[in-house]
């Protein structure tokens, strides 16, 4: 396959940055979408200058490091990570604009790699149930329904990509948030932090500079772990909850 | 610590040995006593630091997977002040992330004959009896309590419709004893070790510092005090301080090139703390994986895995004859060769990994491999789909299957998963007492990077268990008894020891920047890649490892000729990364070949052609290799080999069977 890629270069987080363009030639379907970019690197280094910087991992859609926006949508809209595309997903002769993740909360470090230290920061809020190692009960001391057990699987397979603020015109972290807060009060052990749990983080999310959700569902459309709507539907009813029982940013 | 006194082979074309042995032996610190009350016995005898002085004393710990992470976790929420290192952006991606198929415990909820005992017998028989006793009995004693804190913090094992923990089974065992998440149990055990992290980092207890990787162990007088971190954003060389130091880096398997490790995972912080004095044991076990996707071409990055789990439902086969090339499909069962259950009738598809694996490569040789290039064999669901129907299938290994087909653009579901063995995981690495700790004073080292309880060959869903045994109750209870016992005097970074530590690796980077070869770092890579699969693989013998000794040396010296490494080394520069990490793995390649060659035996995932029996299944020597072969860096001289004899008080060493 021969294809064109435009890429978005910044040295560093204080330069500017633009966009160049690099042809790409002979390459298999079969390879991944981040190989492709390996063997592009691999000549720019033999051109002698520096190739393009992307963070990746685990190469296996699970780690959550992986994010690129190809021609403007995270993930490049098949609704997996990046480094699970193949190039058989893209046509001979396609030009491929790709950019970092952008939102506000998100500084570009260099090229297409972003801080998201901030998704950390709102996990630290709250997102945790306190269970001090050696208090833990018998497993099975306190059972959890299948339903339960399932439906907090749904939203605990978050990677923590980022996919969903890259992608919201509001620049909101909210399906991410969502998805922890919604696990957690799924679950038997969840319950005594729920209320305290919810405000905490919300209140993080906010601070650092994420903004809200207005359901334009563009989050859920790229979430490469599948991360429903009802993530944020669920937020703000325990949202409510928590207000109804006397929970605010004050006491959180 | 050592005389020499006895020598071992040399290259044809150097006048060296190949080693040297020791005539001193190690010792583990193992407690006396009945095995079931050793844990307990070294626990009274620990010394503890009261709580107002615990913040006193800095812990680094290098790694946040599910040793470091939870050591790190549990080290902040005792009081201690912890530094807390990984190369990733944030802690939640280490790499037990991937872990797919579950964790095994002793729990017994099934009623299925279940024990300690037995969980013990099984890994020290699926280690091929090459662990130390008393460390496997402590895993599977520590195996129940674990499984309750996961479910306290939060974790989402899958339940029966009852409301309790479901469980399955695992490679080498015949009881269900795996507890798991759909097809992503380390994701969730690894969040839930993140969650008890990001809750101490909130209090302050525990520092974080991501996209940081550890270049270097500081010693000072002897004792491990500290490290050298480049910050893989600035570029910067960091020295850290502190009372202990902790290195939770996983394995070093991608020395293999492709594995079914992360990109980015190294051997650096494990050979350089080896290099400071830290003896690293048995290099040579490297677990090859039987379930993962097959390669498919040169510019292939990694490889996946499928987990092990699968075989619970699927069948391994090849066609009978070989050359037979109709499709899967139209091969009638008469002309069907489910090989694993045909030669280990009592485990079956369940057997063993290493045991699996080279059937696999058994079946190809002969001609007999399937896809493209020959070399894979089917993992078939059929069976299992017709007996269950899709939606069980569907809810077990979802996610594997949608993997599988967005790699391969197969669907699992009508026609049978192709699958090949792959580099997967580390036995060896850093020597370990019993408390964990490495020759090195305050050097501590757990979960995959150390080597201490899988022996020759790990039992699946027993690496996360490891994990989070050395994580959440090992190292919080034997770290503290270190520091009230040595009382490591209050220090700083100012000690020439960082100074003189910095310099060196400075030179180092510079060295690397000046090359300008014509070779970039990913082909000095693949190639080791390469040498290590063909002649270091799954098959060995003394011809093969002593040709990979040659070809080792030869591609490093090349390497440091003629490589090409862009950039500067105050940037975000991740070719100089990778540069520094083979660097590494150039060295640890060659003494993983020097420990194959020295284990005249076959044992566990080290097959020594040399030593089979007539159905070529490995043969053991416990006249002669009944040790750990711990290696001395010995500068430019020849390593220097240390044993600890494996001593058994309460297992009968047997021949390996799963017929
Ligand atoms: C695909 C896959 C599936 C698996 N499935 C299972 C399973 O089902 N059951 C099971 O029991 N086991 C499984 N395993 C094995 C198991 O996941 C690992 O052995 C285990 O998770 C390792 O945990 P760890 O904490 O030792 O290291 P890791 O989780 O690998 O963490 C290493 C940490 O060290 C850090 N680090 C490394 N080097 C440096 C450096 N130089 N400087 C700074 N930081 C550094 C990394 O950033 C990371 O935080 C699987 C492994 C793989 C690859
Ligand atoms: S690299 Fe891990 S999810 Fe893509």
């Amino acid at each position: 396959m021969n294809l064109t890629l435009n890429v978005w270069r910044q040295p560093n987080a204080n330069a500017p940055g633009r966009f160049v363009t690099y042809p790409v030639n002979d390459i298999s379907p079969d390879m991944s979408f981040l190989e492709m970019l390996d063997i592009v690197n691999e000549g720019i280094v033999h051109q002698g200058e520096d190739p393009i910087a992307f963070d990746s991992d685990c190469r296996e859609g699970i780690c959550g490091i992986c994010g690129i926006v190809i021609n403007g949508i995270p993930h490049g809209g098949k609704a997996s990570t990046t480094c699970q595309l193949y190039m058989r997903h893209f046509r001979e002769g396609e030009t491929l604009t790709l950019e970092p993740f952008r939102a506000r909360p998100f500084p570009v470090l260099k090229d297409l790699i972003v801080d998201r230290t901030a998704l950390d920061r709102i996990m630290s809020a709250g997102g945790f149930i306190s269970a001090s190692v050696g208090s833990a009960p018998d497993g099975n001391d306190m059972l959890v329904p299948k339903n339960n057990a399932e439906a907090a699987m749904n939203y605990a397979v978050c990677i923590g990509c980022g996919a969903c603020a890259a992608a919201c015109p509001n620049g909101s972290a909210m399906l991410f948030t969502g998805a922890k807060v919604a696990h957690m009060a799924e679950l038997p052990q969840g319950q005594p932090e729920r209320y305290q749990r919810v405000v905490a983080m919300l209140s993080e999310h906010d601070e650092l500079g994420f903004g809200s959700c207005t359901n334009h569902g563009e989050c859920s459309a790229v979430c490469p772990a599948h991360i429903p709507m009802s993530a944020i539907a669920r937020i703000n009813r325990e949202l409510t909850q928590a207000a109804l029982r006397g929970y605010s940013s004050a006491t959180a | 610590m050592t005389t020499v006194i006895e020598t071992a082979p040399q290259v044809a074309t150097s006048t060296k040995p190949l080693w040297y042995v020791s005539d001193q032996t190690l010792d583990a610190h193992v407690p006396a006593g009945p095995l079931d009350r050793k844990w307990d016995t070294s626990k009274a005898d620990m010394k503890l630091v009261a709580p107002h002085n615990r913040r006193k004393h800095t812990i680094i710990v290098v790694g946040t997977g599910l040793a470091g992470g939870a050591a790190a976790a549990v080290l902040g929420e005792q009081g201690y002040n912890v530094l807390n290192f990984c190369y990733q952006d944030s802690p939640r991606r280490a790499h037990s992330i991937a872990a797919q198929g579950g964790i095994n415990a002793a729990k017994n909820y099934r009623n299925d004959g279940d024990s300690i005992w037995r969980l013990f017998m099984d890994t020290v028989k699926g280690g091929d009896y090459r662990s130390r006793e008393a460390n496997v009995y402590r895993l599977a004693q520590l195996s129940i309590d674990i499984i309750d804190q996961c479910v306290a913090s939060g974790v989402p094992f899958a339940r029966e419709y009852s409301g309790y923990l479901d469980t399955r089974s695992f490679g080498g065992a015949q009881v269900a004893r795996t507890f798991y998440a759909r097809g992503q149990t380390g994701q969730q055990l690894l969040l839930g070790v993140y969650s008890s992290l990001v809750r101490q980092m909130d209090r302050g207890m525990v520092k974080m510092f991501p996209r940081q990787e550890m270049l270097d162990l500081v010693l000072v007088d002897g004792v491990a005090r500290g490290i050298l971190a480049r910050d893989l954003v600035t570029g910067e060389i960091k020295s850290y301080a502190a009372d202990a130091v902790v290195l939770c880096t996983g394995g070093y398997g991608n020395v293999f090139f492709l594995s079914t490790y992360a990109r980015g995972a190294n051997a650096t912080a494990v050979w350089r703390a080896h290099k400071r004095g830290a003896l690293f044991a048995n290099p040579c076990f490297t677990q090859i994986h039987p379930t993962c996707i097959p390669v498919k071409g040169d510019y292939q990055s990694k490889l996946t895995l499928i987990s092990e789990s699968v075989r619970n439902d699927g069948r391994v086969w090849v066609p009978k004859k070989a050359g037979d090339n109709r499709p899967p499909n139209e091969i009638p069962e008469e002309d069907r060769d489910y090989y694993l259950e045909r030669m280990y009738p009592s485990y079956g598809n369940l057997a063993p990994r290493d045991i699996s694996s080279r059937a696999a490569k058994r079946v190809c040789d002969e001609g007999r491999g399937v896809g493209p290039g020959g070399y894979g064999v089917y993992l078939d669901l059929r069976d299992a789909i017709n007996r269950l129907g899709k939606k069980v299938i569907e809810e077990r290994y979802g996610n594997l299957m949608e993997m599988y087909e967005q790699i391969t653009d197969e669907n699992p579901y009508e026609v049978p998963l192709r699958i090949y063995p792959a580099t997967h995981y580390t036995m060896g690495g850093l020597w370990v007492d019993y408390k964990l700790m490495s020759n090195v004073p305050g050097l501590f080292v757990g979960g995959e990077a150390n080597f201490s309880d899988h022996g020759a060959n790990r039992l699946g869903a027993s690496a996360l268990l490891q994990g989070l045994a050395d994580g959440y109750w090992v190292l919080p209870a034997t770290l503290p008894d270190y520091i009230a016992t040595a009382k490591p005097e209050p220090i700083t970074t100012q000690d020439e020891a960082f100074a003189e530590a910095e310099n060196e690796i400075q030179a180092k980077i510079r060295r690397l920047l000046a090359v300008n070869g014509s070779k970039t770092v990913a082909t000095f890579h693949r190639e080791l890649g390469h040498i290590m699969w063909d002649y270091v693989g799954m098959a060995r013998s003394e011809e093969s490892l002593v040709s990979a000794l040659s070809k080792i040396r030869h591609l490093r010296e090349q390497y440091w000729r003629d490589v090409r490494v862009s950039g500067g080394p105050e940037e975000l520069n991740q070719q100089l990364e990778h540069a520094l990490r083979v660097a590494d793995f150039l060295e640890l390649a060659e003494l993983m070949a020097i420990d194959a060659l020295a284990r005249d035996e076959s044992c566990g995932a080290h097959f020594r052609v040399e030593h089979q029996t007539a159905e070529g299944e490995a043969e053991r020597d416990d006249e002669r290799f009944a040790y750990v072969a711990a290696w001395g860096y010995n500068g430019a001289e020849p390593p220097i080999l240390v044993k600890e004899p494996l001593v058994y008080e309460n297992v009968k060493l047997a021949v390996r069977s799963y017929k």
